[in-house]
């Protein structure tokens, strides 16, 4: 079996945006995500202790974030796409109930080690506003697979 | 001292000058020891490379790939990764930092730099945690069967800083995974160790405050007016409120001066809590939700000389009499009520 295309190179241009994504954060999705990034830490699968810690609710942990970047990302540019970095700042928290939209514009791109790498900006926001901002560099196939 | 610590030191340095200016001397103190606390953890440098708890496997990958929504076959479908860039399975490259991470039960090692700083944060009071900025780059796919290493040195600790969320501090940390000798992925971590808000007003000293939540069904909550709203506020810090009007103190509070001076405003002194029972009485019946029977309701005289009525606990009805010495407690209900309450004095 052969997998999906993956756009190549010659198929981005800076300024390409990429189609939204949009995940629906119910304790389900944080609690089950949290335990697969192995976090236990109580503010993601406990609402009195998150409540105890000054928080609203449980809230989704950062390597779900990472995860859902990566996703994104792959998404659009597909399988094979070569994920080199990403690097995330967090704002306002994702709460349980919350919707998260991500959307993603492509800004660069630069020469690392000899690769060529596409720069994706990408930007997650909820029912408070940005939730996380983040950056991720991807290498894609010259030609078409 | 690595150039690491050296950034460590003055960056805070700039931080505490910044936040100085306008500070009480305790929080000036504080902020020193946190710094140097902060340095000497960075001094050490990097810790030991600990072994993730299992090798890279297609359990979790699965699960992760699941939980995430995240349906690229090159973790999850054999044959699709075989023929794929990859030539077989690699695992999801932001999953790095999962394949390390203790789990429920795992602890620290002694020499983690993010453990020490997170625990000498949680002495000075900034107990709680949230992560803001990860920062990671993926030096090849990992496969299955791969063991991955984690080792973290203590990058900077800067603060304190006013949030959204409270005080704190950002203490970033750097981690390098390896597989054998070979590094495979880094990451800078940052993470805010801030005091909640929403947190409980500091306790006065000597106060004595019990957890009552048995209390919570049933009791009968006191009215508060803005007359009587300071004795409550007191309660929950441990400080029994006397309303004062010029010198004369009035219990329970009300809204005029006893002298008549209808221009007179109140304020209030914290007495010492301890006194007298001026008078008592034994409740065997009716049932009171929350309380079991008998127990004793005490009309105390303060030394102050005004007299307050509160339950006396863990005490033997027959062990009471007029003039037995007590002291203030503080019955905490809940969020919302702290209850007075005497204990003898032994």
């Amino acid at each position: 079996m052969s997998v999906a295309k993956t756009l190549s190179a010659s198929d981005v241009e800076i300024g390409a945006t990429l189609p939204p994504m949009t995940i629906k954060a119910s304790p389900t999705f944080i609690i089950s995500t949290a335990l697969a990034t192995r976090d236990f830490q109580d503010v993601h699968h406990d609402r009195d202790a998150a409540v105890a810690r000054g928080s609203e609710d449980i809230f989704l942990n950062i390597l779900t974030d990472n995860g859902l970047v990566q996703r994104f990302v792959t998404d659009w540019a597909g399988p094979e796409a070569l994920v080199r970095s990403i690097d995330i700042k967090l704002g306002v928290p994702c709460y349980a109930y919350d919707t998260l939209t991500f959307t993603g514009t492509v800004t660069d791109r630069v020469t690392v080690d000899g690769e060529q790498r596409w720069v994706v900006e990408v930007v997650g926001t909820g029912n408070l506003g940005d939730h996380v901002r983040g950056t991720v560099h991807i290498a894609l196939p010259e030609e078409a697979s | 001292m690595t150039t690491d610590a050296t950034d460590t030191a003055s960056r805070s340095d700039a931080a505490t000058a910044q936040a100085s200016a306008g500070n009480a001397p305790a929080a000036d103190a504080q902020a020193d020891r946190i710094r140097r606390a902060a340095e000497l953890i960075a001094a050490r440098g990097p810790s030991a490379p600990v072994l993730g708890r299992d090798p890279v496997n297609q359990a979790m990958v699965n699960t992760w790939t699941e939980a995430m929504g995240d349906a690229n076959p090159v973790y999850t479908d054999a044959s699709a990764a075989e023929s794929s860039v990859h030539g077989g399975l690699v695992a999801p490259p932001a999953m790095a930092q999962v394949w390390t991470m203790r789990g429920l039960h795992g602890t620290r090692a002694e020499d983690d730099p993010l453990g020490a700083m997170m625990l000498a944060l949680d002495e000075e009071g900034f107990t709680s945690v949230v992560a803001t900025n990860s920062s990671q780059t993926y030096h090849r796919y990992l496969r299955p069967g791969e063991h991955v290493a984690a080792s973290n040195r203590l990058e900077s600790v800067v603060g304190p800083k006013q949030t959204a969320l409270g005080e704190g501090w950002f203490v970033t940390t750097c981690t390098t995974w390896t597989v054998g000798e070979e590094t495979v992925a880094e990451m800078t971590f940052r993470v805010l160790k801030f005091r909640p808000t929403s947190s409980r007003p500091s306790v006065r000293e000597g106060a004595r405050i019990i957890e009552a939540p048995e209390y919570a069904d049933g009791v009968l909550r006191p009215v508060t007016s803005r007359d009587t709203a300071f004795f409550w506020a007191g309660t929950q810090v441990g400080e029994l409120r006397i309303q004062r009007w010029g010198d004369t103190l009035r219990h329970p509070p009300g809204p005029v001066d006893p002298g008549g001076d209808l221009d007179a405003k109140p304020d209030y002194i914290v007495a010492r809590g301890t006194g007298t029972v001026y008078s008592y009485v034994v409740h065997h019946h009716p049932k009171v939700p929350g309380k079991r029977l008998p127990f004793v309701v005490a009309l105390v005289e303060l030394d102050e000389g005004v007299r307050v009525l509160g339950e006396l606990i863990d005490v033997d009805p027959d062990e009471v009499a007029i003039g037995l010495s007590v002291r203030a407690v503080f019955l905490r209900v809940d969020e919302d009520l702290t209850l007075p309450a005497w204990e003898v004095v032994r």
